[in-house]
């Protein structure tokens, strides 16, 4: 091979945007490659997919509401990637949160307030969310078992037992069998933007939580510290900062949000809880790509979140328009992730051409 | 190809970038020798066996083998030649068993039924040459001495004649290692060849017919080993004069800070690493730790500074004592440490310079407050740490890894020594350094010390030691073997306890304290 790769030693913010556009390029690229081979002009289809989510009212109204749970579990996992905790497990700990809330507003909510049960709710699914994100941080620090699998083998854990749920013994008495919960009662639900599925102020919450996060990582201490350990765990150590504590603190919050969004859908667009695939449509996979495409930093998981909801928005209308399969944004993703990885290896390192020697 | 009868290397040179690691260097060995490889650290003994290996290609110079010169490209030729070389580490595959290993890459196993040939194969060979080996075992299984003989026997289906170790016995137990040495007085009677790369002169006594002695990528001296003393071998490994002291006061007397007593540490592999070490350390005085690496040197670091769990014994700082306390309590009570790696574990060489100008006062005031990060503090503070450190960096937000080895290490020795710490603990400081930049960091120690500061300085660089210390204390096998004066004391005496043996008059070089003087008594008994 002539080619060798060497260690970069110095980026400049500039040649980071580059690289950043430079994937996302080569990522649509691709795409057009595949909508080639389905035989879509890729310039008129990808100019659909933008156009169709953020070109019209009524696109940019659903791209807003897609753009809600990616951003709060894509700043949540910008942090636990802050601390190379591979978390991919943010779709069992949306559901924990819907799972915690449902119960909730179906106990509580017919004889509190509104203004009471819904911040209960919330802070029922932060914990819900979180205590499971603890899990897989717990064993990891304690037991030394990889994050990856435990996280995501714990998406199929909460998948059961959502469906358990569903048709078990949480089963609604008014749904005509089917495999649903009661709605929650009105006034537990969140008020919604005039014919949209909005909520104002749950917007607000989720860029809130990213700014937040944003100032965690790089203002606090404990973000010092997550920072720290995720870089060089060695010198963690050396600099006697608590790997158990941190672990568990970070993951209680990556998960925590993750669990908020779950809430935050329950609230504006489900009332009730069903099964698992309707009540997140993968959010928790696709927030990996948000935060990523953020560098992972949470204040970005805003930006790139509206992205991805763009897209899933965008990919949906040419499906339907253009008789596209229905893996269609997915491999748009999927893509996207790819060359994203492609170009942190770029940011990384310098790819160098060399005669051989002798 | 006919058996290795006599090896010759010719005039070998080899530089890498800045360092000569071997300057034309001759040897030669006869089938049936055992040749002692000696030297300290760096001194080019690997760089020299890996050309023979024919991993590095010499930039001058030639093998010869039976009178004939021969190339030796890549470790193939060298097989093929004859030459067999065991590295420090274990290049062996942890998941299988004793018997794929060997078969791995041995050409010779039938291809009907190659278990039961190379079963038998591994026993005769482990009956001829003592190397007793459960073929079914997997490497996991095995302890060190074990997986060692996995690798003879690999060298051996190769067929090679000349067995190269590089340091063998310092992953092995004291029985172990003469279990090794079992088995190499054994191949030695059947016309193999050895060379032995050892840094404990009374290994080479014992079990070497020759020595070669190398010191700073240069051949020092070598002997047929009835010709020489243990006191010659180390003359020729240390051998230098020390040349003049630095600038430094008289020591001014001052109360005992740092007691260690009877400590018990473990290496990462839980085998016992240091063994019953017991010194103290008072106000200004800096305390040298002589020896070669690897003799316990870094896991008693570890355990001072609270990184490694301390098996038994303790450590008291002002008569607390502080035994197994959190690494950030031992620091917040004032015991800083420049660690050995210093950019594994001193440094996150991705975040920039002034986050890493508090790693260990980050959450102290004035750098935190209730858990906000104060960086226009820290920012103040790593400005000043750059300036009165001459630390050479573009801006302090540059990421940690564009700095020079030079400049990271003076970041992290200002860092630990700019809030006046009771206890310096500093290993290997000036290690891979320039020399001005080396110079400096020694010159920063004395400043500690006068400050009132006791310094505890691990280096194997000897005339560093004895230029900047105050006392030396000479670690081997896990326990100092004495605690000399560097002004009054024979540089012999402390080759010859580097490399294990006691000098005669040990009591007379022992006398710098009271406690020295009793530690060395009792080291003096065994
Ligand atoms: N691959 C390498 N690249 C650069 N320098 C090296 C390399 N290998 C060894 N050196 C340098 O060469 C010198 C001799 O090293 P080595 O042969 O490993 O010594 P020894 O085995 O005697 O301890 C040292 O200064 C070491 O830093
Ligand atoms: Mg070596």
């Amino acid at each position: 091979m002539p080619f060798v790769t060497l260690p970069r030693e110095k980026t400049t913010a500039g040649f980071t945007a580059a690289v950043l556009f430079g994937s996302l390029f080569a990522g649509l690229c691709a795409v057009g490659i595949v909508f080639l081979a389905y035989g879509v002009n890729p310039f008129y289809a990808i100019y659909e997919i933008f156009r169709s989510s953020f070109g019209s009212a009524f696109g940019f109204k659903e791209t807003i509401t897609k753009a809600v749970p990616l951003i709060f579990i894509g700043s949540g996992l910008a942090l636990a990637y802050k601390a190379k905790f591979w978390n991919i497990g943010a779709e069992s700990q949306l559901l924990w949160g819907a799972i915690i809330a449902t119960w909730i507003g179906l106990n509580w909510g017919p004889h509190l307030p509104g203004f009471v049960v819904i911040p209960l709710m919330f802070l029922g699914g932060f914990i819900g969310g979180g205590l499971w994100g603890v899990i897989p941080a717990v064993f990891k620090v304690k037991f030394g078992i990889n994050e990856v699998i435990s996280t995501l083998m714990l998406n199929y854990v909460a998948a059961e037992l959502v469906k358990y749920l569903v048709v078990g013994p949480w089963k609604g008495t008014t749904k005509y069998g089917y495999p649903y919960t009661d709605d929650l009662p009105d006034h537990a639900l969140l008020n919604l933007l005039h014919h949209t599925r909005i909520s104002v102020p749950l917007v607000i919450f989720a860029v809130l939580v990213a700014l937040f996060l944003c100032f965690v990582v790089y203002r606090t201490r404990f973000g010092y510290e997550v920072r720290v350990i995720g870089e060089n765990p060695e010198a963690g150590k050396y600099a006697g900062i608590d790997f158990f504590k941190t672990t568990v603190l970070m993951m209680a919050v990556s998960g925590g949000v993750a669990g908020i969004a779950g809430v935050g859908e329950l609230l504006t667009i489900h009332k009730h809880l069903s099964y698992p695939e309707t009540i997140s449509a993968g959010y928790g996979f696709t927030a990996i790509i948000v935060a990523w495409l953020g560098r992972l930093n949470p204040g970005f998981a805003i930006l790139s979140g509206l992205f991805f909801a763009g897209i899933i928005v965008g990919g949906d209308a040419i499906q339907i328009s253009m008789g596209l399969p229905s893996a269609t944004v997915n491999v748009f993703n999927g893509l996207i992730l790819v060359f994203l990885i492609m170009g942190d290896f770029l940011l990384s390192h310098r790819v160098v051409y060399k005669r051989r020697a002798n | 190809m006919s058996r290795i009868e006599k090896l010759e290397m010719k005039g070998i040179c080899k530089s890498f970038v800045g360092v000569k690691a071997n300057q034309n260097v001759d040897l030669s060995i006869k089938a049936g020798d055992v040749l002692g490889l000696l030297g300290e650290n760096g001194a080019g003994k690997t760089t020299l066996m890996n050309i023979l290996y024919g991993l590095y290609l010499p930039d001058e110079g030639q093998v010869r083998i039976n009178g004939e010169e021969i190339r030796l490209r890549n470790p193939k030729d060298s097989m093929h030649a004859g030459i067999g070389m065991i590295h420090q580490h274990f290049m062996l595959v942890q998941k299988h068993t004793v018997l794929e290993n060997i078969t791995l890459g041995y050409e010779g196993a039938p291809f009907f039924f190659p278990q039961k040939f190379m079963r038998k194969k591994i026993k005769e060979y482990s009956q001829r040459f003592g190397l007793e080996v459960d073929p079914d075992k997997q490497i996991w299984e095995l302890s060190a001495g074990e997986q060692q003989r996995v690798e003879i026997l690999k060298a051996l289906f190769r067929n090679a004649d000349l067995l190269i170790m590089d340091e063998p016995t310092s992953v092995l137990t004291p029985q172990e290692a003469e279990d090794l040495f079992a088995i190499l007085r054994k191949m030695s009677a059947q016309g193999h060849s050895v060379i032995l790369i050892s840094h404990k002169l009374e290994e080479i006594m014992a079990i070497c017919n020759s020595v070669m002695v190398m010191r700073k990528g240069q051949v020092t001296g070598s002997a047929k080993i009835e010709d020489v003393t243990q006191k010659d071998l180390a003359r020729m490994m240390i051998g230098r004069e020390i040349s003049g002291c630095y600038d430094k006061g008289a020591q001014k007397m001052g109360r005992k800070i740092l007691e260690v007593q009877n400590l018990n540490v473990n290496s990462d592999q839980s085998l016992p690493i240091v063994n019953d070490l017991s010194f103290s350390l008072s106000e200004y005085e800096i305390l040298g730790v002589a020896g070669v690496s690897g003799n316990g040197q870094r896991e008693m670091v570890e355990a001072i500074t609270g990184l490694r769990k301390a098996e038994k014994g303790k450590v008291f700082l002002h008569g607390e004592e502080i035994t197994n306390a959190s690494a950030r309590k031992i620091h917040d009570r004032g015991i800083t440490h420049v660690p050995e790696e210093r950019i594994k574990h001193g440094t996150v060489s991705t975040l920039q310079l002034f986050e890493n100008s508090v790693l260990k006062q980050h959450h102290k005031r004035p750098f935190s407050v209730k858990n906000l990060m104060n960086y226009p503090r820290i920012r103040q503070h790593a400005d000043k740490l750059v300036e009165s450190y001459n630390v050479d960096a573009a801006s302090i937000s540059v990421p940690v890894k564009n700095l020079s080895g030079g400049n990271i290490q003076k970041l992290i020795l200002g860092r630990e020594i700019i809030a006046n710490p009771e206890v310096l603990i500093a290993a290997h400081p000036t290690y891979g350094l320039d020399v001005g930049a080396a110079e400096y960091i020694r010159n920063q120690l004395i400043a500690c010390r006068d400050r009132g500061g006791a310094v505890l300085l691990v280096s194997e660089d000897l005339e560093e030691l004895f230029q900047v210390c105050d006392k030396i204390a000479v670690m081997f096998e896990g326990r100092f073997m004495g605690i000399v004066d560097p002004e009054d004391c024979d540089i012999d005496d402390i080759g010859l306890m580097m490399a294990g043996s006691m000098p005669e008059d040990q009591a007379a070089a022992g006398s710098g304290t009271p406690e020295a003087g009793k530690d060395s008594e009792q080291e003096g008994d065994k």
